[in-house]
């Protein structure tokens, strides 16, 4: 009928969205493509940065098995670390849940807390605790006699992925939390009414059920964990290091940008695949409950 | 010989009664209504007989044993919820046999009870069904399904029909009434429907304000509703302000133009309640003029400027002649049709 109004409207939506578009494509697109095109640039010690198109810096991370141990030890810690929320923050958020109302908000704050403070501030309170043998807890426990040496936390994973859990942690709790909140109230009562148990009523009714909950936490705190760069940063230090810290090195100390880059594509390449799969999976599964 | 025993049962949130002084014994394969407003104590109530509550005071006695000392898992009573809680993430068929399996039932028993439980509500072949893909009626049905394949002692329905549409309401209210005379379950029923109580129950316990107002077959709370609360939720009613005059003889029952014998032990200021289907035109009565007149197909329904207030007047289409808009009327009642109760002040 009138198609200039048609057009109009085909593109408002466009026009519309233009402004944040640009800024999108602008920040992130743009120099995301520029990343993965440093990636196949060449370096040289004396000769800086080449603008030519070699897989140098992906034979190297492909062949060196230092790159491979790097990015399995990257993964490794960020699959115990979301293991590690998860079984802490599943009860965490289920008990939270049947809080009544006043100490709920008070140990929900208590739990969305830390989240105000910068991560390099929380892992710092770790070092101050347990850093080698002016560490506070470390001191407390040898002049009390119980061990003879400091706990090993700093440049260790056990370190690492236990601050990262608790960096990570809120992300869980409120991811669960979300999922607690689409319980039916009475489902408790249901299936205590048929003759369930508390442990029966955990493991048959609540547990199914706030799974998807459980797992897209897991998704968060594992993409977090892994591409982490402050905690592992300061627990970690240049002995340790993860794919995050490593790029970082690379740019910065090294100045082999390219190889930098190819790092970072790796691990964002390597993120991309793993939570679009799991999620597509978790979608699968969970169909029902997600309905 | 009572059944389930609710024995001054009384529930205190804080400094707040929520149920105060509940007594009743419901009998073997009865059906009970508790009817009231929202926030009149009912399903807390029902929560108290089902265990998620603990009563403040009084004792609920099943079989002469004390229900309040069995843990809610251990009671053995059926109880569907107004919002269903169905096991989203298990089947129609899992979600019936989850109770049979709390209770050990052989594999092969549960399987056929659980088909025969689904069979009942009409629900055969549904099975496999998810909750979520069912409809509203149908998660019902399943919810009502899970509740009786236990074989409960007693029946506990919170508002189940609630969440219905008009249509599939009624539907569900003639069905669960033949499901329940057929297998004989002693059943409770809490619901702010009053249609829905009277159609279902053998007896209603009327609630107001955390008490027991009336208990009575549907019939008797209707007709001879103990208090005025329980004459204006039950059904329409018209309160006429009256006195009763001793100062002739025989004694008169006065309201307005409409004049009787009085009744036996008032005197003084009155509220008589008339029911609109009991109020006829006549040529006698208290007169009025008719404001509205609103055609219902099976019945006419009259709104009325009486000399005592505002009247409403129900009469059967019958095919007789009706009065229009405007036409002045008297109306008449016969005495038995009304209730007389003593007005406070005045």
């Amino acid at each position: 009928m009138s198609t200039a109004a048609d057009e109009r409207n085909a593109r408002a939506p466009w026009a519309l969205t233009a402004p944040a578009l640009m800024l999108f494509v602008g920040v992130l697109l743009i120099p995301l493509a520029m990343t993965v095109m440093l990636s196949f640039h060449d370096w040289g010690q004396y000769k800086g940065i080449e603008p030519v198109f070699i897989l140098k810096n992906w034979h190297e991370i492909v062949t060196d098995p230092y790159y491979a141990e790097m990015f399995w030890r990257t993964f490794r810690i960020a699959i115990l670390t979301t293991l590690l929320t998860a079984l802490l923050g599943a009860p965490e958020a289920y008990i939270l849940n049947r809080m009544d109302g006043r100490w709920k908000s008070i140990f929900l704050l208590v739990i969305l807390g830390p989240l105000l403070i910068s991560v390099v501030a929380r892992t710092l309170g770790w070092a101050l605790l347990f850093g080698g043998n002016n560490g506070l807890v470390n001191k407390l426990l040898m002049s009390a006699g119980v061990i003879s040496s400091p706990i090993p936390f700093m440049f260790t994973e056990t370190g690492m992925v236990v601050a990262l859990a608790h960096v990570m942690m809120p992300f869980m709790v409120l991811s669960v939390w979300a999922a607690l909140q689409r319980l039916d109230p009475q489902i408790e009562n249901a299936a205590m009414s048929l003759g369930a148990g508390p442990l029966t009523i955990i493991r048959r009714i609540i547990m199914p059920q706030i799974m998807p909950g459980v797992l897209s936490g897991a998704i968060i705190v594992f993409s977090l964990s892994a591409s982490a760069f402050a905690t592992p940063a300061i627990i970690g230090g240049r002995r340790l290091k993860v794919a995050a810290t490593l790029a970082y090195d690379e740019f910065l100390n090294t100045l082999n940008w390219p190889l930098g880059a190819a790092v970072a594509t790796l691990l964002l390449a390597a993120l991309v695949l793993i939570v679009v799969g799991s999620n597509a999976l978790i979608e699968r599964r969970y169909a029902e409950v997600f309905r | 010989m009572a059944y389930l025993e609710l024995d001054r049962v009384a529930k205190q949130f804080g400094v707040q009664t929520v149920v105060d002084d509940f007594s009743l014994s419901v009998g073997k394969g009865e059906f009970i209504s508790f009817l009231g407003p929202s926030g009149c104590g009912k399903t807390t109530t029902l929560q108290i007989i089902a265990g998620f509550l603990d009563p403040t005071r009084g004792a609920i006695r099943l079989e002469d044993k004390n229900l309040a000392a069995i843990h809610p898992a251990k009671r053995g009573l059926g109880i569907v919820f107004q919002s269903y809680a169905l096991f989203p993430h298990m089947t129609a068929a899992e979600n019936v046999a989850f109770g049979l399996e709390m209770r050990n039932v052989p594999r092969g028993e549960r399987a056929e009870r659980v088909r025969a439980a689904l069979a009942m509500v009409g629900l055969a072949g549904y099975e496999d069904r998810h909750p979520r893909r069912m409809s509203g009626g149908q998660q019902q049905r399943v919810a009502l399904a899970r509740a009786l394949v236990i074989k409960p002692s007693v029946l506990l329905l919170d508002e189940p029909l609630s969440n219905l549409d008009a249509k599939l309401r009624e539907e569900m209210q003639i069905e669960l009434r033949q499901i329940q005379r057929t297998i004989g379950t002693t059943t409770i029923l809490v619901t702010h429907d009053q249609n829905e109580a009277m159609s279902l129950s053998d007896r209603i316990v009327v609630m107001s304000q955390g008490k027991i107002e009336q208990i009575g077959t549907p019939q008797e709370t209707y007709e001879r509703p103990a208090s005025a609360f329980v004459s204006q939720f039950l059904g329409k009613t018209n309160d006429f302000a009256g006195t009763i005059d001793r100062t002739v003889v025989p004694t008169q029952l006065v309201v307005g133009s409409w004049r009787a014998p009085a009744p036996a032990g008032l005197s003084g200021p009155v509220t008589v309640s008339v029911r609109p289907e009991r109020i006829g035109f006549g040529d006698a009565g208290l007169s009025a003029k008719i404001m509205t007149r609103i055609f219902q197909g099976n019945h006419w329904l009259f709104q009325c400027d009486s000399e005592c207030g505002p009247a409403i007047v129900i009469r059967q289409n019958d095919g007789q002649a009706q009065p229009a808009e405007g036409d002045a009327v008297r109306l008449t009642w016969r005495p038995e049709d009304m209730s007389v109760r003593a007005r406070a002040g005045a």
